[in-house]
Order: structure tokens, then sequence, then C-alpha cells
């Protein structure tokens, strides 16, 4: 056996962070993973229903690895434009927006969520690998801006409620207006008795919310939270599975250095029409001018074997014409389901993935796989 | 995460448990441990190349075992003639991870030359323990 299961590490005085919900994963029998630096849970016990949980309930999970970065100021909104590919400035306060920060030559450097907090203040929420690069990008982005960077990432834990039944638990805990509450919108409110961002947001492809509470309240409310009745706590393995059902990018596999917004199909959020220069723009000017390289499709295999990440996407004349960059068995769809970047002018019929050595036929297919009713 | 290793098994460095190899009639069954299975995740697939009937040669691949997660290689602990299937595994591979040293064994083979290099149980907790 052995090869490539998840590596495991215990922690160690030099080893990985711990989230303030660490004890509460260990009490719950968390199968618990270095990832990105944190030890965070993979599973608890089955991924499987964890995924189908939040499908038809409600999953919680810890996400207190994710970087909070504020920018507040004068000027904050402009120095987000200038540092960001999207258009922050103008957005309202109370909403959010998905968005990508890139280096000079257009290559992502990470995707984020920006909420808009108040007339002059922003949070950038980003990856937990990328934290470091977010904040200091930003730092160097924003130096000629009325602009202060403040990394609040250890502060900060970050809890979701994700699945059909959100609105209806979360409405147990707190007296805010959730049902006005659209998607992509945030507001600042009480949630069992613990101060809290309250966005709908989430990366699972269901209705959400996701909770930002001083470190120290995390494990009052995530408490208040597992005590509902089908609430089910829900690991790294369960999140992975939804947002690839829901056809969302992670960056390390579809979005890298070296691919551009365009080529991942999300050019429209690159904002070339705002006023103003910024990071990345002439390059991603040129890239929208000329037709991609390559493009990111859905798969969908017809046997049960799951195309995985790295393994090549094939024409029927067995020529390599695609990488995958993410794939699994889909607990929805009950079939492996895949994310992969085909070449130029490939073809999108008679396709296989190599898998370990055997040709796997696919079908490629519309992104999202799966879309809530 | 405490794992189980029972003690009365014997076991590969690729994760295999070995059992019966002290029978009359030199016939073992064989699993994955506990490790593998929760390293692996919730098991989706299962794949045995041999049959009844065919020939495994210790420390060879013969199987994959896909996860939710990942996938690996089944090597076989022993040598000999694989004697039986688990079809029940094969259906339902889950049952693998729910009881991985009982109704999720996988495959049987009488043993034609003696086993080497297994670990007993001792042996194989360091060496997870050590992963």
């Amino acid at each position: 056996m052995p090869a490539d299961p998840p590596a495991k590490s215990a922690p160690a005085a030099t080893g990985p962070r711990k989230t303030p919900l660490h004890d509460v994963h260990q009490d719950l029998g968390a199968n618990l993973v270095d990832f990105a630096g944190y030890l965070m849970p993979l599973r608890y016990r089955s991924e499987t229903a964890e995924h189908q949980a939040v499908r038809t309930g409600a999953g919680l999970f810890d996400l207190s690895h994710m970087g909070e970065i504020f920018l507040s100021g004068p000027g904050a909104g402009d120095a987000l434009d200038y540092a960001l590919v999207g258009k922050l400035a103008a957005m309202p306060v109370g909403k959010a927006r998905y968005t990508m920060i890139c280096a000079p030559d257009g290559g992502v450097l990470d995707d984020l969520i920006v909420y808009r907090l108040a007339d002059t203040t922003w949070m950038v929420v980003a990856n937990a690998a990328n934290a470091d690069v977010v904040r200091d990008a930003l730092a160097e982005r924003a130096a000629g801006f009325e602009a202060a960077v403040d990394d609040r990432s250890a502060s900060y834990a970050l809890i979701a409620l994700q699945g059909p039944r959100s609105q209806k638990i979360l409405e147990g805990f707190t007296e805010a207006p959730l049902a006005d509450l659209k998607y992509y919108a945030i507001l600042a409110g009480r949630v069992a008795d613990v101060d809290a961002l309250v966005a709908r947001t989430g990366y699972t492809g269901e209705d959400g919310f996701e909770l930002f509470v001083d470190a120290s309240d995390a494990v009052r409310l995530w408490k208040a939270l597992e005590g509902v009745d089908g609430v089910v706590p829900a690991g790294l393995a369960a999140r992975d599975s939804l947002r690839l059902e829901a056809g969302m990018p992670l960056y390390g596999n579809e979005l890298t250095a070296e691919t551009t917004p365009f080529e991942a199909g999300l050019g429209r959020v690159v904002k070339l029409d705002k006023p103003g220069d910024f990071v990345g723009r002439s390059a991603l000017a040129a890239v929208a001018q000329t037709p991609p390289g390559r493009r990111l499709v859905g798969l969908v295999a017809r046997g049960r074997r799951a195309p995985r990440k790295g393994y090549e996407v094939v024409t029927s004349g067995g020529a390599p014409c695609g990488i995958v960059t993410s794939g699994a068995p889909s607990p929805t769809l009950g079939e492996p389901i895949a994310m992969a970047y085909l070449d130029s002018g490939a073809g999108e019929t008679g396709l296989a993935v190599d898998v370990r050595g055997r040709n796997e036929p696919v079908d490629v297919v519309a992104l999202p796989f799966y879309k809530r009713s | 995460m405490i794992v189980s290793v029972p003690e009365q098994l014997r076991y590969s460095e690729e994760h295999e448990w070995v059992s019966g190899l002290d029978g009359d009639d030199g016939i073992v069954t064989i699993g994955i441990t506990a490790h593998a299975a929760d390293a692996l995740g919730e098991i989706v697939y299962l794949e045995l190349q041999p049959s009844e009937g065919d020939a495994v040669e210790a420390g060879e691949p013969c199987g994959e075992v896909e996860s939710t997660k990942s996938v690996s290689d089944i090597y076989s602990p022993v040598s000999g003639e694989v004697t039986a299937v688990n079809s029940a595994v094969v259906d339902e591979p889950k049952v693998i991870n729910d009881d991985p040293y009982g109704e999720g064994w996988i495959f049987k083979v009488r043993v034609s030359d003696e086993p080497g290099d297994l670990l007993d149980s001792v042996a194989y907790e360091k060496l997870i323990e050590e992963a």
C-alpha cells in the first residue's frame, strides 16, 4: 500500500500551528493533518457523510487557518483597486467580492474574498498558504496610499456553517436579520453571545455563512452550533469535494502563479475598465486580447477510476493534450469528476485520462458539476 | 489518533496484514491495516488483479485501492496461489474502513514459500509511529 496517502504528522513544538479549536477537534476524534502550516481536521468520521450533510442539512467547518488582512484609511479603497484585479473602492459597505491578486506578469498570487466592513475599512480573506504573500504584497502596493495594512489572521477564528439548513439553525442564535442578508454580503452582529462578522459566503456550492470571531470566542460559538441536532462537523476532505462539485477553483490546483485568471475561465474578475492602473494590468490586458493557450474544463469519467491532480489527459490517439488539476469521486453525482486544463486546439471528444498507465475514457462537461436548486 | 494493531497478526511494510500463518492448511488471509485505511480515507474502489487460482509473488503489486483522496497499490505480502477473493469488499470497498481486520479482508493465499520479512505487531506499531 503506501505511496501516497496524505501525510500525517504529530503536533510538535516547532510543528504546524494549532487553531483556537484544536482541542475541540481532538475531542471529536478528528484525523488532523498539516495543511498550509496549520494542524487541520481532514475528516472527523466519514468525509462522504460530511459532504452529504452539507448538501442536505448543515456542516460545520473550522477555517481559522485562513488569513484576515484589514485595509483601513481614506485611501484604502484606492489601494485595493491598485493592488487587486477587481473594483473594490466602489463596492457598497456590507458587500463581498470574489477577486484575485496578480503578479505584474498576470499570474495569480491568490484568489480572495474582499468584504467592505465600513466606509474606510475592508477585510481581505486570503488562503492560508498565501496569507503572508498577500499581506506583504498588499503592504508594498498600499505604500503610496493613505491606507494601513493590518494582518489580523492570528486574532481571528473563522467558523463556517454551510448547507440548506444553515439560516434556520443560525437564526436560533442571533437577532441579526439573516433572511435579508444576501449572498456575498456581510453584517456585524451577536451570535451565541459572541461578537461576530456574519458573511453569507462559502466554498461548498450551498447556502451558508462564514462567521469571523475573536479567537477567544471560537470554542463557545463552535459548541453552540455543534450542539444543534443534525449539525455535522466537517473537515477539509469534504470541503475539497464540495468545492470541486461546485466547480470552484483551488489555489495550488487550478490557480497558480503560472496561471492567468483568463485561462482559469475567470477573466470576468479582471476589471480592465476600472479607472487607474493596477498591478498586472498591462499583462492581463494583453492576455485578454489573445485566445487563451489552454482552458479549464470539467471532466466526468465513464468508469469508476478517478482522474487525479497531475494525471495526463490524452486524445483518442493517445497523445497528451492536457493535465488534470483536481479530481475525486463525486459523492453527489456518484461518478468520478475532475477539472483539467486542455491545451489550445485539443478537441473535446474521445478524450481519456491516463490513470496509472491505463487510459480511462472521460467526457468534457460544463462547469459546475453541481448547482444547488 | 490511535489505531488498532492486533497482536496475533503479521504485517508488511506496505501496510498489509496477514493472518493464519500458523494454520494447518497453509492458507493465509490478507487485508490492509487500520492505519492504512485511516490514512487513505474512505475507500471507494478496489481492484485485485489476480483471481482465484492465480499466483502472487511476495512484494509484488497485485491490485489498487482508491479512496476519496488518493490511490495506492496493494502488494501481496506472501507468495503462493490465490484461493479466494472477498467479492463483498470489491462490491462495497467501504467495508475495509469499517472493519479492516474482519469483514474487510481482501484475499486468501495458499502460501508456497516461507514468508520472509513480515513484522510482528510491536515492530509494525513502531513503523507507523515513525512514519
